[in-house]
């Protein structure tokens, strides 16, 4: 832009303002389309809808009684469709491994970069602290029981391990990252998220090798309502909520300071 | 016979459990694992596909004791175990071509993070593969947009960062476009498991309800499809992403990464729509129509670059328009000639780029064509290499390339109306290749370098280096000789998709 004369700015201007008018009108045409699309669909609670079919009566009708959990989105995401969810697991390793590939810093100059903030760091004063040190347990409670209740009520790892992990967050903002440290050192988190991910792919991996060959494999369902109930889907929800809890604090600790 | 029709599954658990593992690790410990698990995944997909080919048949696979319309499920014929088999085999010869420069290219702290999302990558190529469910193919999808987009930027050099941005926000666009198809499609159809759809799908063919909303999906997973495989006009970020990355990234992005969505996408259009449908709907229309373009485009932007990277990830537009011209037709002979070219430009384009890395290497690591004058000379195997490919692309006989353009001519006798646009643009693109490959060739062999230190040198090639580009010359002569058995196997995998 420096480089340009009076004259080409003006067509660089000009450019940039027609380009973005051709833009917004693309934009604009294809949200038109896609709402013109949308009032072709069949109405919201309509009863004949083609989603109200055989699938999602059986899981509603029989969920119970063939996975186990009362709480049929868990029956589901965990146990009809649990291929999916490993998959999905598997974005948040990816894209946690991303943000590591981009932003991880050798051990060395991690704790240089910390020597040389440590006299810029603000002090996070008593307000923080003292609401930290009341809201953590509780938060961690609440996390732990979303993922531990998650084939009972709603919730579940994703939702459990997000808040997990925000407490993880609040821990390392009020208290400093080596407090952190001393509880969910580098070695520790690797071990929690690969030992989750690797946990769900062979655990399932059974499941879906018997299932595919037709052999007898199933996992007793205990009884439904129970905390020991559900077949494979409390543990499944507790490497979920693991592998979930640390890409939300890893990404938080990279973008941070690019280690833990 | 349990272990043969698990093979899928245990591909796809391997790759996955590969990367979970080898994520904190050191370096050393990644790359021997990976290089394994794409040696085993390379294996098995063969086995696979040897036995699908002597049988004939097709299977589904239940993912745990739930039947079709209510589980997961994968599916897998000799279509996908051709692809699978094909797909891993590259990823191999690339990663194992390119591992020198990676070491070079990637800080050692984040060495095994690469190359846990090289066997993610994998994991979902595979998994896009033998998907038979739409929205395991939108999730899998979503892995690999964020693993792509990670071996691009693994470099981290500012080109890099740069070119990762673009393509990220290209690629995310794609996978919107193609999530909102899969939920139009589910309300309309209620299921999400390919087969079923399809029974659904030629319920609202016959009696012409939601038509639409149906036009509308088809054009919506096509293009969202078309965007991540960089079809012209979508395929602004593919020079500098492909052009910036490591060779193996390279390699990897422009010989598998782009086909998977394709291998999708023709499996949506046999499997979820029907091809008679699809080709009421005239999608392939459009297709054909950008695919001649990109054909076009993609060897003008090319003889345009001195950029010898940036030229070769030019000349894969080109490469994808090819494809997509070929899935246009309205014939068999097209889409066989479509599928043939996926095999032939994901063994020459990998082939291509570890070639100009050792040209690069010969010339002082200058990326410039003019600077690599006499480089073919010096890095005897990398000319020879980059000769292959070349002459490949350009069409010479008993080359692979030679084979997909004669079935590509074929394919349009078939089809009346796009016969001439397509032989027309099949001769002038490969007049269009022939001049910016055949330069490159002249200048790596006659002329002497500019730097009269260059002239003496000879390069040593590692071990690795060899073996890989010695695989990937002979896949390039098996494609190119032996394809009556090749078109026969994707014959028979089309007819059972």
């Amino acid at each position: 832009m420096n480089r340009l004369n009076d004259g080409e700015r003006g067509i660089f201007r000009r450019f940039q303002a027609g380009y973005g008018a051709i833009g917004l009108l693309v934009s604009g045409a294809l949200a038109a389309v896609l709402l013109l699309t949308v009032s072709y669909l069949p109405g919201f609670g309509q009863a004949d809808r083609p989603t109200e079919n055989e699938v999602s009566q059986r899981y509603i009708a029989k969920g119970l009684e063939e996975t186990g959990a009362t709480n049929v989105v868990a029956a589901v995401i965990l146990d009809y469709r649990a291929f999916d969810t490993l998959g999905e697991s598997a974005v948040l390793f990816a894209a946690l491994a991303a943000v590591i590939l981009l932003l991880r810093e050798e051990p060395a100059a991690l704790a240089r970069r910390m020597a040389e903030r440590k006299p810029f760091e603000p002090d996070q004063g008593p307000i923080l602290r003292i609401t930290a040190r009341v809201l953590i347990p509780w938060l961690l409670l609440f996390g732990a029981y979303l993922v531990l209740n998650g084939h009972l009520s709603p919730g579940g790892g994703f939702s459990g391990g997000a808040v997990t992990g925000a407490a993880m967050i609040l821990h390392n903002l009020a208290f400093g990252p080596e407090q952190t440290r001393r509880f969910l050192s580098e070695r520790i988190f690797f071990r929690l998220l690969v030992g989750a991910l690797c946990f769900y792919g062979l655990a399932k991996g059974y499941v879906f090798f018997t299932g595919g060959n037709h052999l007898p494999g199933s996992i007793p369902l205990g009884q439904a309502g129970s905390i020991f109930s559900g077949g494979l889907i409390g543990p499944l929800n507790i490497a979920v909520g693991i592998v979930t809890a640390c890409a939300v604090y890893g990404i938080f600790a990279l973008f941070d300071r690019g280690g833990w | 016979m349990i272990w043969l029709h698990s093979i899928p599954l245990i591909c796809i658990l391997l790759t996955l459990l590969t990367a979970a593992v080898s994520l904190p690790g050191r370096g050393r410990w990644g790359e021997g694992l990976c290089l394994l698990t794409a040696g085993a995944v390379t294996v098995l997909s063969a086995a696979l596909l040897v036995d699908l080919w002597r049988t004939g048949e097709s299977f589904t696979f239940a993912m745990g004791h739930f039947p079709a319309p209510w589980g997961n499920e994968l599916r897998a014929g000799v279509f996908e175990a051709l692809m699978a088999a094909a797909f891993s085999a590259v990823a191999l010869c690339s990663l194992l071509a390119g591992r020198e420069r990676i070491r070079q290219d990637i800080a050692p702290a984040r060495l095994g993070v690469y190359y846990a999302q090289c066997s993610l990558l994998l994991c979902s190529l595979l998994a896009l593969i033998y998907t038979n469910d739409m929205f395991t193919a939108y999730v899998f999808i979503e892995i690999n947009t964020l693993t792509a987009c990670a071996i691009v930027v693994a470099k981290d050099t500012p080109e890099t960062v740069l070119a990762t941005i673009r393509y990220l926000f290209m690629s995310l666009l794609g996978s919107g476009l193609f999530l909102i198809g899969v939920i139009l499609l589910y309300a309309i159809t209620g299921h999400l498991l390919m087969p079923n759809i399809l029974a659904a799908m030629s319920q609202l063919a016959a009696s012409g309800e939601y038509a639409l909303p149906t036009g509308m999906i088809i054009l919506l997973l096509s293009l969202g499809l078309a965007v991540k495989s960089a079809l012209f006009p979508f395929h602004t970020w593919l020079p500098s992403a492909h052009g910036s990355a490591t060779t193996a990234s390279s390699a990897i992005l422009s010989g598998i990464v782009l086909k998977g969505y394709v291998v999708l996408l023709l499996k949506i259009f046999y499997r979820v729509f029907g091809l008679e449908f699809v080709h009421r709907l005239r999608t392939p229309d459009l297709l054909f129509v950008l695919g001649l373009a990109g054909m076009l485009m993609g060897s003008v932007l090319a003889i345009r670059e001195r950029d010898i990277k940036r030229m070769l990830a030019y000349s894969s537009v080109a490469q994808i328009g090819y494809i997509f011209m070929g899935i246009g037709l309205s014939t068999l002979t097209g889409t066989v000639a479509a599928c043939f070219h996926i095999l032939t430009h994901a063994v020459t384009k990998p082939l291509l780029f570890c070639a100009a890395d050792g040209l690069m290497e010969a010339s002082g690591r200058q990326r410039d064509i003019f600077a690599m004058k006499g480089a073919g000379r010096r890095n005897l195997l990398a000319g020879v290499a980059f000769a292959v490919g070349a002459l490949s692309m350009v069409g010479i006989p008993l080359f692979s390339g030679f084979v997909s353009k004669l079935y590509f001519a074929l394919g349009s006798l078939g089809d009346p109306d796009k016969m001439l646009p397509a032989l027309l643009m099949l001769v002038l693109s490969a007049v269009l290749n022939a001049m910016y490959y055949l330069p490159v060739l002249v200048t790596i062999y006659m002329g002497d370098p500019v730097d009269g230190a260059l002239r003496l040198e000879r390069a040593k090639n590692k071990g690795g280096y060899i073996l890989a580009v010695g695989a990937l010359i002979g896949l390039n002569f098996v494609l190119g000789i032996r394809y009556p058995a090749v078109i026969a196997a994707i014959e028979r995998g089309l007819a059972t998709l």
